[in-house]
C-alpha cells in the first residue's frame, strides 16, 4: 500500500520490521545508517520512515527534518525512553514515537494513523468514529451509542483537536495552545481535568484510557478504531 | 587509662613526628665546652657516611680547630641584614630550604634574629627546617633553657634574655657535651673560650668551680629527663602500661605582680619531675577590675608562657584569691600547689592575713610549694589604682553636705522633744547614706561634717567647737566609725556583685555562642556564625581560613568566612596565616612570628591536625585583643574548633557510609544481574529452540512472558543505575491519579494475569504533582509485586483516598503478607523477604526503586500488612504540598 523506509543499524530489527510490514502489504526499503537513509529517501520517495535514533554515523534526531522535507511521515522507533527525547523528536516534526521493545500491532496502528494524517483527504474527515462513539466536527456534535453527549466548550475543543489527528499523539503544549489560546496562564492541570471529564462522559465503564490514551509526560492520543 | 590500650594522643604525636626532620641538640653546661666542635665533627662523620650535610650557620669565634672542621663542610652563605647602621649576618633560611639537604648544622639555638627576620628567634627557623623534613643539629647552653632560666640566674647572678622553650628540648635528641669543670677553667685561662664582651664583668663569678659543677649537673639532669620523657611517650604509644608516677596534678597560682613567670617555670620543673599535668591558675578577684593595662598584659604574658611550657591555663572569678584557689584545687583534684609569697608589708599581712597560711590551713592533702618572689615589685600598681579611683565625685560631697544640713535643720526643729543622744543617732543617717552611696571618703567627710555640726549646734557649749563633756567625744568617734564600716561593707558587696555579673556575662556569652552554633549543620554557615559572634563579642575583625586544597599545587589558605566582607589581607598577612596553618602555632601581630602582620592568626587544632586558623584584627594599638579578653577568645576558639571538627567528622562519616552502601549495592547487583538476566534468557532460548519442532501456544506464551520479565528487569536496572548515579532528572507536572493508575494497570496486565484488579480511585481526587514517568514505574513495580506475592486469583485493590489534604494511594493484595515487624525492610535493595521470591521471579530491585523514586519526588511510601489481615498493603503518600488545588471552574468551560 505504502512505501516504508526502515532505518536501523541492526540487521535483526530490520528483518523483523520488513516481515511485519510486508505482511501488512507495505513495500519496504532499508537503510543501515544516516547517509544511506537520506539517499534512499531522495531516491525512493517513501511515504513513511521508521527511524532509529542511535545510528552509527549521526544522531537520528538530526535526520527528522530532512526526511520530513521529502514529504514522508516519520515515526521514531528507538530504545531511548526519556521524555525529553520524545518531546524533542516530536518538536522536530516526527509524527509519532515508539519505544523499543515494541508491540508490532501497536506499531502498525501508529503507522496507519501517520499515513492517514499525511493524506489531505483523510485528514479532512468530517466524522471520526471509534466503536459506539462518533464525532461530527462540522456540526460540533458528539454521540455515544446514538445518544448526544453534552460537552463544555473546552471539552469539545480538546476532543476535536485529538479527533483531527486520530491515532496520533498530540503534545500537551499543542493542546493547551489551541484550546486556551486566549489564556496566558493556561496550565497543564486544566488539561488534566478536562481530559478526566471527557473520559467520564465518553468512555464505557471499565478500564480508563480506552478512548483517550495518555502518553506519559508528552501528550494524549485518541485511539483509532481497530 | 586502662593499661594495654595505646594512648591515642601519644600515637598522634608520634604520627606527627613522621615526615618531620629530627632535631639533635648538643647541650653544654657553659660556653667553651666544645659543643660546636662536637657538632661539626659529628656532621663530618655523617657526611662521610654519605649523608647530604650543609652548615646553615656556625660561629667559630676564630678558633683554629673549629675553623678547620668547617672547611670540610658545604656552607650555605649567610644573609646580610642592615640594622641601625650595622650589618648583621643571619642564617639564610630560604636558601637552606631551597638547598634542601638531609641534615643542616645550626649553631646557637637560642640566638635572637635581627629585627625584621621571619622568626624572632633562631629556634623558629629550626622549627621551620624540621617541618620541611630536614634534620637539624644545633647547640645550646643549659642556662638558655626556658624553665631553668631562673635557677641558673639564681646562683650565677647572670641572667640571659635569650631562652628556648622546653617543648623544643622535649622533642629533640640530646647529647651532653661534657668536660670536667677544672678542664674548662684551664681552657678559659688558656684563652680558648670565646665570651661576649658584656659577660666579662661577671666572668670570675660565673666560671667558679662550684657554679660550673652545678651547671654541669643541671645539663646532665635535663638530658636524663628528656630521655625519660621520650621513653614515657613510647610506653604510652605502645600501651605498655608504664609505671609513671600517677595522679599528681600541679596547679600554679599566678598574679599580676612581677615574678609570676618565675613561678610558672618552677611549676613546670615540679610537673616535669612528677610527670604530672599542670595548670596555671589566675584568680580574678574584684581587684582585677582596677588593674592597669600593664598588669593585664603581665597576666596574659604569664599565661602565654605557661601555655608555651606545656601547661594548661585557667582563669576563675572568685571574691578572694584564697577562695578561688581552694575551689579550683578541689575541682581539679590537684595534689601540688605552687605559690609565690610576695614581700608585702607587715601591715598588709596583718590586715589581710597571709594567703599562704590560709591556703595551707584550708587545703589538706595538697603539697604547697612556696617561692619567695623578687622584692623589686614596684610599689606602683595597686596604690596607683586606688589613688586613681576613689576620691569620690564632687556630687557626693555636695549631697553629703546637704544631708548633714537637712538633719541639722530637722534636729533643731525637734530639739525640744529629743535628748542629745537621739540627736547623735539622727546624724548616723547622712553618714550611712553618704558612705553607702559614694564610698569611704565621702562617708568620712559626712562623718566629720556631722560631728562638727553636732558639736557646733547641739553640744554644750553650743555655737562653739569645744567639747565640754568627754562623753560626747564618744558620739563623734562612733559617727566616724560608722562611716568607715558602712562604706567598706557596701564596697565589698558592690565588688562581689560586679564580679558575679562579669562571670555570668562571660558564661552567658559562651553559652549563647554554643547554643547558636550547636544547631548548625553546614560548615560554611558555622564559619560565618563563628566570625560574626567573635566579632560582636570582642569588637574585632575576624577571619576564618582553612587549609588550601592541595599543598603540591601551591594551594594557600582559603577564606571560609569573614565578619567584615571588606577585609584586607596583605602578603605578610597571608604568610602569617599560612604559617599558623602549617605549624599549628600562632602567628602575626602580638605573636613571635611575622609580627609585622596586621592580623593575629590562631590555629584551630584538634587531634594533632590544624583544621583552620582564626584571624583577628582591630584598629587598637598593640595586640588586637585586650589582654583580659584573651581567655574568652581562647574559649571561643576551643569551642569553634570542636564544632568544626564535629562537622568535618560528620561529613567524613557520610562519605564513608555512602561508599560502603555503594560497594554493597555493586556486589548485590552483580549477583542479581547474573541470575535474573540469565533465567528468563534461558527460558526464551529453550522455548525458541523447541519452536523448530512446531509452534504451540504454550511455547509462545512462555517466550512472551519471559521476554516481558526480562524487559522489566532491564528497566529496573536502568532506573536503579540512574538513582545511583544521581542522574534522576525530574519533570514534575500535575498528574491525574486515576489516569496514572489505569496506565500502570494496563502496562502491568501480564503480571496481573489471573488476579481480579479493582480500581477504587474516586474521579474527584485532586491532581498531584509528580514526574509521570517515575510515578508510572513506581506503580508498575508495586503492581508487579502484588501480582507476584498475592495468592493466585486473589483480588488486588488499588485504592486512592484523600486524608485531610494528603492523598494516599494504596495497593492491597491477598496473600501471606509481610513478616510482622520487618515490613520496612522490603524497600532495601535486593531484599527478598520470606525467601520465596526466587521461585516467584522477583528481582529484589523493584521496591527499592519505588522508595528511591518516591523520595526523589518528595513522596512517602509505606509497607504494612492489611488492617483486615491476609495480605500486604503498599501505600504511596502525597503530602499536602504535592496536592494541586482544583483549578477555577471558568478555565474549564
Amino acid at each position: 500500500m505504502a512505501i516504508v523506509l526502515v532505518v536501523d543499524d541492526d540487521a535483526a530489527i530490520r528483518r523483523l520490521l520488513r516481515n511485519t510490514l510486508v505482511r501488512a502489504d507495505h513495500a519496504v526499503v532499508e537503510a543501515a545508517d544516516g547517509r544511506d537513509a537520506l539517499a534512499r529517501g531522495a531516491a525512493d520517495h517513501p511515504d513513511a520512515v521508521l527511524l532509529d535514533l542511535g545510528l552509527p554515523d549521526r544522531d537520528g534526531l538530526g535526520l527528522i527534518p530532512l526526511l520530513r522535507a521529502g514529504g514522508a511521515a516519520v515515526l521514531v522507533v528507538s530504545a531511548r525512553d526519556a521524555t525529553e527525547e520524545k518531546v524533542a523528536a516530536l518538536d522536530l516534526g516526527a509524527d509519532d514515537y515508539v519505544t523499543k521493545p515494541f508491540d508490532t500491532d501497536e506499531l502498525l496502528a501508529r503507522l496507519r494513523a501517520a499515513l492517514r494524517h499525511r493524506r489531505p483527504a483523510a485528514a479532512a474527515a468530517q466524522v471520526a468514529a471509534r466503536g459506539d462513539l462518533s464525532i461530527d466536527l462540522d456540526r460540533r456534535l458528539v454521540r455515544r451509542g446514538g445518544e448526544e453527549v453534552h460537552l463544555t466548550r473546552k471539552e469539545y475543543d480538546v476532543l476535536a483537536l485529538l479527533a483531527r489527528q486520530v491515532g496520533r499523539v498530540v503534545m500537551h503544549k499543542q493542546i493547551i495552545a489551541a484550546a486556551w489560546a486566549d489564556d496566558d496562564e493556561a496550565r497543564i492541570e486544566y488539561l488534566r481535568i478536562v481530559v478526566r471529564n471527557l473520559r467520564q462522559k465518553l468512555e464505557a465503564p471499565g478500564p480508563i484510557g480506552s478512548v483517550i490514551a495518555n502518553e506519559l509526560g508528552v501528550g494524549y492520543r485518541l485511539l483509532a478504531a481497530r | 587509662m586502662a593499661a594495654g590500650r595505646p594512648d591515642p594522643d601519644a600515637l598522634l604525636r608520634a604520627a606527627a613526628q613522621e615526615g618531620r626532620g629530627r632535631l639533635k641538640i648538643f647541650l653544654g653546661a657553659a660556653p667553651g665546652v666544645g659543643k660546636t666542635f662536637e657538632m661539626l665533627s659529628e656532621g663530618l662523620a655523617r657526611r662521610r657516611d654519605g649523608v647530604d650535610v650543609v652548615v646553615g650557620v656556625v660561629e667559630t669565634h676564630g678558633r683554629a680547630e673549629t675553623e678547620a672542621l668547617t672547611r670540610g663542610h658545604e656552607i650555605v652563605p649567610r644573609r646580610a641584614v642592615a640594622y641601625e647602621g650595622r650589618t648583621l649576618f643571619e642564617m639564610d633560611l630560604d636558601a637552606v630550604l631551597a638547598r634542601a639537604p638531609r641534615l643542616v648544622l645550626v649553631d646557637e639555638l637560642a640566638h635572637t634574629n635581627a629585627p625584621g627576620s621571619r622568626h624572632a628567634k633562631r629556634h623558629g627557623d629550626v622549627e621551620e627546617l624540621l617541618a620541611a623534613g630536614i634534620d637539624v643539629y644545633s647547640t645550646l647552653n643549659i642556662q638558655h633553657v626556658e624553665s631553668l632560666n631562673d635557677v641558673v640566674a639564681g646562683f650565677t647572678r647572670v641572667r640571659v634574655r635569650e631562652t628556648v622553650p622546653d617543648g623544643i628540648l622535649e622533642a629533640a635528641e640530646i647529647e651532653v657535651v661534657d668536660i670536667p669543670p677544672d678542664e674548662l677553667i684551664e681552657r678559659l685561662k688558656a684563652g680558648k673560650v670565646y665570651l661576649p664582651q658584656e659577660a666579662t664583668r661577671a666572668l670570675d663569678h660565673f666560671f667558679s668551680r662550684s657554679n660550673l659543677s652545678a651547671l654541669r649537673e643541671l645539663a646532665l639532669r635535663r638530658a636524663a629527663q628528656a630521655v625519660d620523657a621520650r621513653m614515657l611517650e613510647d610506653v604510652r604509644a605502645l600501651g605498655l602500661g608504664g609505671t609513671w608516677a600517677g595522679g599528681e596534678r600541679i596547679v600554679v597560682a599566678i598574679g599580676e605582680l612581677p615574678g609570676a613567670d618565675a613561678l610558672v617555670r618552677a611549676a613546670k620543673r615540679v610537673a616535669d619531675g612528677l610527670h604530672g599535668p599542670w595548670t596555671a591558675l589566675f584568680v580574678e578577684t574584684p581587684r582585677a577590675a582596677a588593674f592597669t593595662d600593664a598588669q593585664h598584659r603581665r597576666v596574659a604574658a604569664t599565661m602565654t608562657l605557661a601555655a608555651q611550657l606545656g601547661g594548661a591555663v585557667a582563669t576563675v572569678p572568685a571574691p578572694s584569691v584564697v577562695e578561688g584557689i581552694r575551689h579550683f584545687l578541689a575541682d581539679a583534684r590537684a595534689t601540688q600547689l605552687v605559690l609565690g609569697k610576695s614581700r608585702r608589708s607587715r601591715w598588709f599581712e596583718w590586715r589581710h592575713g597571709s594567703v599562704v597560711d590560709r591556703l595551707v590551713r584550708d587545703s589538706p592533702g595538697v603539697t604547697v610549694h612556696v617561692l619567695s618572689l623578687a622584692a623589686d615589685a614596684p610599689a606602683g600598681p595597686s596604690s596607683a589604682a586606688k589613688r586613681g579611683g576613689s576620691w569620690g565625685s564632687r556630687t557626693g560631697y555636695v549631697v553629703a553636705t546637704a544631708l548633714v544640713a537637712a538633719v541639722t535643720a530637722v534636729a533643731s526643729g525637734l530639739f525640744h522633744v529629743l535628748d542629745l543622744g537621739n540627736v547623735a543617732l539622727l546624724y548616723l543617717l547622712p553618714v550611712m547614706a553618704a558612705a553607702s552611696l559614694f564610698g569611704l571618703r565621702t562617708g568620712l567627710f559626712a562623718g566629720i561634717a556631722s560631728s562638727l555640726a553636732y558639736n557646733f549646734f547641739f553640744l554644750p557649749p553650743t555655737g562653739t567647737l569645744t567639747v565640754s563633756d568627754p562623753e560626747n567625744l564618744v558620739s563623734i568617734v562612733v559617727l566616724l566609725g560608722v562611716a568607715v564600716a558602712t562604706s567598706q561593707l557596701t564596697a565589698r558587696v558592690r565588688a562581689q556583685a560586679d564580679l558575679a555579673a562579669r562571670g555570668a556575662r562571660t558564661n552567658a556569652t559562651l553559652a549563647g555562642f554554643l547554643r547558636r552554633i550547636a544547631g548548625v549543620n553546614d560548615a560554611r554557615e558555622a564559619a560565618q556564625m563563628i566570625c560574626d559572634d567573635i566579632c560582636r563579642l570582642l569588637d574585632v575583625q575576624v577571619l576564618l581560613l582553612r587549609p588550601g586544597g592541595d599543598a603540591d599545587v601551591g594551594g594557600g589558605p582559603t577564606i571560609l568566612a569573614a565578619s567584615d566582607p571588606d577585609y584586607r589581607l596583605g602578603p605578610v598577612d597571608v604568610a602569617a596565616a599560612r604559617w599558623a596553618l602549617d605549624t599549628g602555632g600562632p602567628a602575626g601581630r602580638g605573636s613571635g612570628t611575622l609580627a609585622a602582620s596586621e592580623w593575629l592568626f590562631q590555629p584551630l587544632a584538634a587531634g594533632g591536625r590544624v583544621l583552620g586558623v582564626l584571624g583577628v584584627a582591630s584598629d587598637r594599638a598593640g595586640a588586637p585583643v585586650r589582654a583580659d579578653q584573651l581567655p574568652l577568645l581562647s574559649s571561643l576558639i576551643d569551642q569553634s574548633t570542636l564544632v568544626i571538627e564535629r562537622l568535618r567528622l560528620e561529613a567524613e562519616m557520610r562519605d564513608v557510609d555512602a561508599v560502603r552502601t555503594r560497594d554493597r549495592l555493586r556486589a548485590a547487583l552483580l549477583s542479581s544481574v547474573s541470575h535474573d538476566l540469565r533465567t528468563p534468557l534461558t527460558a526464551v532460548i529453550a522455548a525458541s529452540a523447541q519452536l523448530h519442532q512446531g509452534a504451540s501456544p504454550e511455547l509462545i506464551a512462555t517466550i512472551e512472558t519471559e521476554a516481558a520479565r526480562l524487559n522489566r528487569f532491564v528497566d529496573n536496572l536502568l532506573d536503579m543505575a540512574r538513582v545511583e548515579a544521581g542522574a534522576l532528572r525530574l519533570a514534575v507536572e500535575p498528574v491525574d491519579l486515576s489516569d496514572a493508575v489505569a496506565g500502570a494497570a494496563q502496562d502491568a496486565r501480564r503480571a496481573l494475569e489471573g488476579h481480579a484488579v479493582l480500581l477504587d480511585v474516586p474521579p474527584d481526587l485532586p491532581l498531584v504533582r509528580a514526574d509521570p514517568r517515575l510515578l508510572h514505574h513506581c506503580l508498575l513495580n508495586l503492581l508487579d509485586n502484588a501480582g507476584r506475592h498475592g495468592e493466585r486469583a486473589g483480588e488486588i485493590v488499588i485504592e486512592g483516598r484523600n486524608r485531610f489534604g494528603e492523598i494516599r494511594l494504596s495497593i492491597l493484595d491477598r496473600g501471606p503478607g509481610l513478616p510482622p515487624g520487618r515490613e520496612e525492610e522490603v524497600f532495601e535493595t535486593f531484599r527478598r523477604l520470606q525467601g520465596s521470591d526466587r521461585a516467584s521471579g522477583g528481582t529484589g530491585l523493584g521496591l527499592a526503586i519505588v522508595k528511591a523514586f518516591a523520595a526523589a519526588m518528595d513522596m512517602g511510601v509505606a509497607a504494612a500488612n492489611r488492617a483486615d489481615g491476609g495480605g500486604a498493603a503498599f501505600t504511596l503518600v502525597f503530602p499536602s504540598p504535592l496536592v494541586v488545588r482544583d483549578p477555577v471552574p471558568e478555565a474549564l468551560d
